[in-house]
């Protein structure tokens, strides 16, 4: 386990994805879904499909509310096993007393990077019939944070001592209405001190430049790192799956008429092929930080899909992690980790 | 389980429709008319006199909130949550999303404008931007919003108004560059 508090009271942060984002190259997160079992195993297994491909990983809140092994767990795996995580909390399930205390603890164990979302309704979810929490909001969440991290105070100004350092993220949806007012409100997310966002699946680039444009009007960019979230799309079920079952998801017609028009066989490589573009398109819009990867547990695909696209692999990985993830990768096979 | 059809039916009373959370009220009055009527609302002595003498009179305090909410309730679904947010939205609730969101629309707002969570209602922050632009308040929109306090649910948010329990409720125009705190009230103060 890596080492969090280091008994100086100062909380040490590998913050390999705030160099990153500082240093002005391309990023690149991806996602970890957490298993529904007790397996220790099996974040393991996808962060060494992601090691050095990524500057960090998302590790999911009971992602649409279903569960999961939780984030906090799951980003303390995700270390151990190499990868810088991005540890996702949603106020779906927590009011404010717990929320902070799970912000503290994963500052005192060393997470570097956390992402606040309001999340999904559990009316998606596994428990449709659990009560929906929901007591502050995303950017009341993020604000929270950075007033634990900058002013080290709890919500009650009570003092946080030593104070927390993350680097806060955000998400943002350019696709749902109403779409003009969707900068001002990542604006707004900033303000309150988000220092990365990711944003929803971006299959259609013209209202993403769109977006981006107006990102770059507000000066945004400038103060927080955009990160564009991109995925492979790999067969029409998927396709079916994503355009009407998940909210907020926007798969433009011409993208779907390239997918229904490839043979059956060929669905798979035709996604595949989409993403690549898409993240080709990214690293020449203005005031992208980056692409997240949400690869619908084809997380064994991440690699090449960054390869072909000329974002990969990360340009300061370590040799010895390498050599770790081959090692790991030829004894267990090219098992799906999905 | 209630059908399309049942739903449409009861829609005089959309809290019925979902028993288990909020469901998004698109207001009855236009929002013009609300920012007009605000200014009758603004506080003033003799208002705060009232404020203050409602809640040294329990049955009256009780009469007037009842009064509160049957007119708000009709109006924009209010839930009395007891700090209203009314005049920073274009007059549409925010405490009428299933979320409860006070800062804004989340992204799961259909193309077509449907909540995401009700897809038989438009999305109220849809619905306060669409009123907010018209109005040319848009920039209302970029406040941040401080967390609720839960004490104040059921009390009457006109007394906690005009008792000038809102301030700081959300930050000012110019609060973006100042960095606010999240807090409402001074935390230096000793605990």
């Amino acid at each position: 386990m890596t080492a969090g508090a280091a008994g100086n009271g100062q909380v040490p942060v590998s913050g390999r994805l705030r160099r990153a984002l500082a240093s002005g190259r391309f990023v690149v997160t991806a996602e970890i879904g957490p298993p529904r079992g007790a397996d220790p195993a099996a974040i393991a297994k996808k962060a060494d499909l992601l090691r050095g491909w990524v500057d960090a990983a998302n590790v999911t809140d009971n992602q649409s509310a279903h569960v999961r092994l939780s984030s906090f767990a799951g980003s303390l795996l995700a270390m151990s096993a190499g990868v810088e995580p991005v540890m996702q909390l949603t106020c779906r399930d927590r009011n404010r007393i717990a929320l902070q205390s799970d912000l503290i603890s994963a500052a005192t164990l060393g997470i570097p990077n956390i992402l606040l979302l309001t999340g999904d309704h559990p009316r998606f979810g596994d428990h449709p019939d659990a009560k929906a929490v929901f007591d502050i909001d995303g950017v009341q969440l993020v604000w929270t944070a950075r007033t634990m991290r900058d002013q080290g105070r709890l919500l009650s100004g009570r003092r946080v001592d030593p104070a927390p350092h993350w680097l806060i993220g955000t998400v943002e949806n350019p696709f749902s209405p109403p779409i003009s007012f969707r900068a001002r409100r990542l604006a707004k997310k900033v303000a309150a001190g988000a220092e990365f966002a990711q944003t929803q699946f971006v299959f259609d680039l013209d209202i993403f430049e769109r977006f981006m444009s107006d990102v770059r009007d507000l000066g945004i960019d400038r103060t927080c790192g955009v990160i564009a979230g991109v995925g492979p799309v790999r067969s029409l079920r998927a396709l079916e799956y994503i355009s009407t079952k998940v909210p907020g998801i926007h798969v433009p017609d011409a993208m779907v008429r390239r997918l229904r028009g490839v043979p059956a066989a060929r669905v798979a490589d035709e996604g595949m092929q989409i993403c690549v573009e898409i993240i080709q398109r990214l690293t020449e819009i203005s005031g992208v930080a980056g692409a997240h990867v949400m690869a619908f547990g084809y997380e064994r695909g991440i690699p090449e899909i960054l390869e072909r696209a000329g974002v990969g692999p990360r340009p300061d990985r370590s040799a010895v992690n390498d050599r770790a993830a081959n090692d790991r990768a030829a004894s267990e096979g090219s098992g799906r980790a999905g | 389980m209630p059908t399309r059809k049942h739903l449409d039916r009861i829609g005089a009373a959309p809290e019925r429709r979902h028993a288990g959370w909020p469901t998004p009220v698109t207001p009855s009055v236009s929002a013009r008319t609300l920012y007009r009527l605000h200014h009758l609302l603004e506080p003033n002595p003799v208002y705060r006199r009232l404020a203050a003498w409602l809640e040294r009179n329990p049955t009256a305090n009780r009469l007037f909130t009842a009064a509160e909410e049957r007119i708000k309730g009709a109006v924009f679904g209010c839930r009395m949550c007891g700090q209203c947010a009314l005049p920073a939205t274009g007059y549409a609730c925010p405490m009428t999303c299933p979320k409860q969101l006070r800062n804004g629309p989340c992204g799961g707002v259909s193309p077509a404008g449907m909540c995401e969570v009700n897809p038989d209602v438009r999305c109220v922050w849809l619905v306060a931007f669409e009123r907010a632009e018209a109005e040319g308040r848009v920039e209302d929109l970029s406040l941040l919003q401080r967390p609720i306090d839960h004490r104040q649910w059921g009390r009457s948010s006109w007394v906690n108004y005009w008792q000038g329990r809102d301030e700081g409720m959300w930050t000012s125009a110019d609060g973006r560059r100042q960095l606010p705190i999240v807090h409402r009230n001074d935390p230096g103060k000793p605990l």
